[in-house]
């Protein structure tokens, strides 16, 4: 479905990503652990468009997708929920979910798919009309998860979703990334530092250090890969 | 008392037009964090332009209303072509540059601006057409509120309600609210975020343009420096309220509006701009953010 081929994407003069290779087929949940500025998030960014590769192809459904804008990429069907969930403060929870769906006509359909939100996020429901900025952290990764839904992407791109909450609203939030993955078929692709909880819901890692992809494997097999359990699990 | 109501009037009518262009400025900087210099030239192309289109149409005997309403919609859309212009020239190609690199291209454009129109027209002041009609209703109070005077602030009543309504309730406003507050993120959600800001100076420039036809045919003479001072004006009025919020640009435009009425009237009319100026000083040093702060940067 996506592939990334020897992408290489610099910062000004500096490198962040050199040369990475990365396959995700339709369906499946892939992650993409390693220490903070290994380069897992300019990979998302390259993916997007935001931080469009120097050198390589991002292929996504036939398509070379590296030139194109963000806002095609994302009408092609890739949604991003950035690292720090980046809700628009001072717009409502609805507004804000109503920007997620912003290349779709407000028809039948995304009312639907609002509707659909609001039962799989019952708190966002009561706080539909407050602020976005005033959520809690929970609840505004909440909010961006349901944001990028609302573009009723094929491919769901995650940012480091457990990033400062709470080990019970992790819980939760890992529990809603599978149910979207199995009940919408929405592949997805995460990107934690936390190894542990991200290989046990993936079907595949890739493992990232210094802008390249040092490692890639199952889940199983990365879960007990001696190195990836010194370097990235603790044990 | 009726001396009062008089300068309370004027005082409103100045305002509405301080507003009309504050919006553009309060508008612009919100979502590019720019101060777009170019923004009162733009309102003197708009005056301009309604002087040209009405002079024209009066030779081939069209009627009064319809030399309103064409030559106002002529300059407008002209106007709103040049805002949308002069950000792709001078301001697209800065986006990531240093942000003093925008600021000194914008002032560029505004001397470029004047100078052109210098050339192009003349450097005298030129007789304005009164286009806004009398009302007979206000002929017995004419001294304290003309109609002309009600015409201005009835449209700029009804200018600043669409566009409240535009900005809250339409998809585009959304957008441009998002835009503002986040800008990645809003590429992120598949915002084009380029026309976003093309929109934002289209709008801003058909406001400044509408204030620039108001005035001049109010007054009645233009020459090609009327940006300048008025764009300082509309500039302190925006930071007055807070620049970056669109109540706050408003208000700052009444109350600077207001401050000159009421102290040109009870002080002296040669002090007009020491105490529209004195204002903003005593409001940065009280308030640095603006009465309507969006923003407050620690």
């Amino acid at each position: 479905m996506l592939s990334l081929s020897n992408v290489e994407t610099y910062y000004g003069n500096i490198q962040a990503l050199k040369g990475i290779n990365i396959n995700i087929s339709a369906g499946e949940i892939i992650t993409l652990i390693g220490a903070n500025g290994a380069g897992k998030s300019t990979t998302l960014m390259s993916i997007s468009g935001i931080a469009p590769p120097r050198e390589g192809k991002i292929i996504f459904m036939d398509r070379e997708i590296h030139n194109l804008t963000p806002d095609v990429i994302v009408s092609l069907g890739i949604s991003q929920v950035p690292e720090g969930r980046h809700i628009f403060p001072e717009l409502t929870v609805l507004e804000n979910l109503q920007m997620g769906a912003f290349l779709r006509a407000d028809n039948k359909q995304t009312r639907d798919d609002l509707e659909y939100i609001f039962e799989l996020f019952p708190i966002l429901t009561q706080r539909r009309n407050q602020a976005g900025g005033t959520l809690s952290g929970g609840e505004q990764q909440m909010l961006a998860i349901s944001r990028a839904l609302m573009a009723r992407p094929k491919l769901l791109l995650l940012d480091e979703p457990s990033l400062g909450l709470a080990p019970i609203v992790v819980k939760q939030i890992f529990e809603i990334i599978r149910k979207i993955n199995t009940e919408n078929n929405t592949t997805v692709f995460l990107v934690e530092q936390n190894a542990n909880l991200a290989l046990r819901l993936a079907d595949r890692g890739y493992v990232m250090e210094n802008g390249r992809i040092v490692l890639e494997d199952s889940s199983e097999n990365l879960l007990s890969n001696e190195e990836v359990r010194k370097a990235y699990l603790g044990i | 008392m009726e001396y009062f109501v008089q300068l309370l009037l004027g005082g409103l009518t100045r305002g509405s037009i301080y507003a009309l262009i504050a919006l553009g400025y309060t508008m612009v900087y919100g979502i590019i964090e720019l101060i777009n210099f170019a923004h009162g030239e733009i309102y003197m192309i708009g005056a301009f332009t309604a002087l040209i289109v009405s002079s024209v149409l009066t030779l081939y005997g069209f009627n009064e209303f319809a030399i309103l309403v064409l030559a106002s919609l002529i300059a407008v859309i002209y106007s709103a072509s040049y805002g949308f212009t002069v950000e792709k020239i001078a301001y697209k190609p800065l986006r990531s540059a240093p942000r003093l690199s925008p600021l000194i291209s914008a002032i560029g454009m505004s001397i470029f601006l004047q100078n052109y129109v210098l050339l192009a027209q003349t450097s005298d002041f030129l007789p304005f057409p009164a286009l806004i009609p009398e009302f007979n209703f206000l002929k017995n109070y004419e001294h304290v509120f003309s109609s002309s005077e009600l015409v201005i602030v009835l449209t700029t009543v009804i200018v600043m309600t669409i566009l409240t309504l535009l900005i809250k309730f339409t998809k585009i406003g959304k957008a441009m609210r998002a835009t503002a507050q986040d800008k990645k993120m809003a590429m992120l959600v598949g915002i084009n975020v380029n026309r976003i800001i093309s929109v934002t100076f289209i709008i801003g420039s058909s406001l400044a343009a509408i204030g620039g036809i108001l005035i001049a045919s109010h007054i009645g003479q233009i020459n090609f420096n009327i940006g300048f001072i008025a764009g300082i004006k509309a500039f302190t009025a925006a930071v007055l309220g807070g620049i970056g919020s669109i109540p706050g640009a408003v208000l700052g435009g009444f109350v600077l509006g207001w401050t000159e009425s009421f102290a040109t009237g009870y002080v002296s009319s040669d002090y007009e701009d020491v105490f529209a100026f004195a204002l903003l000083v005593l409001i940065l040093i009280f308030r640095p953010a603006g009465i309507l702060s969006v923003k407050c940067e620690v």
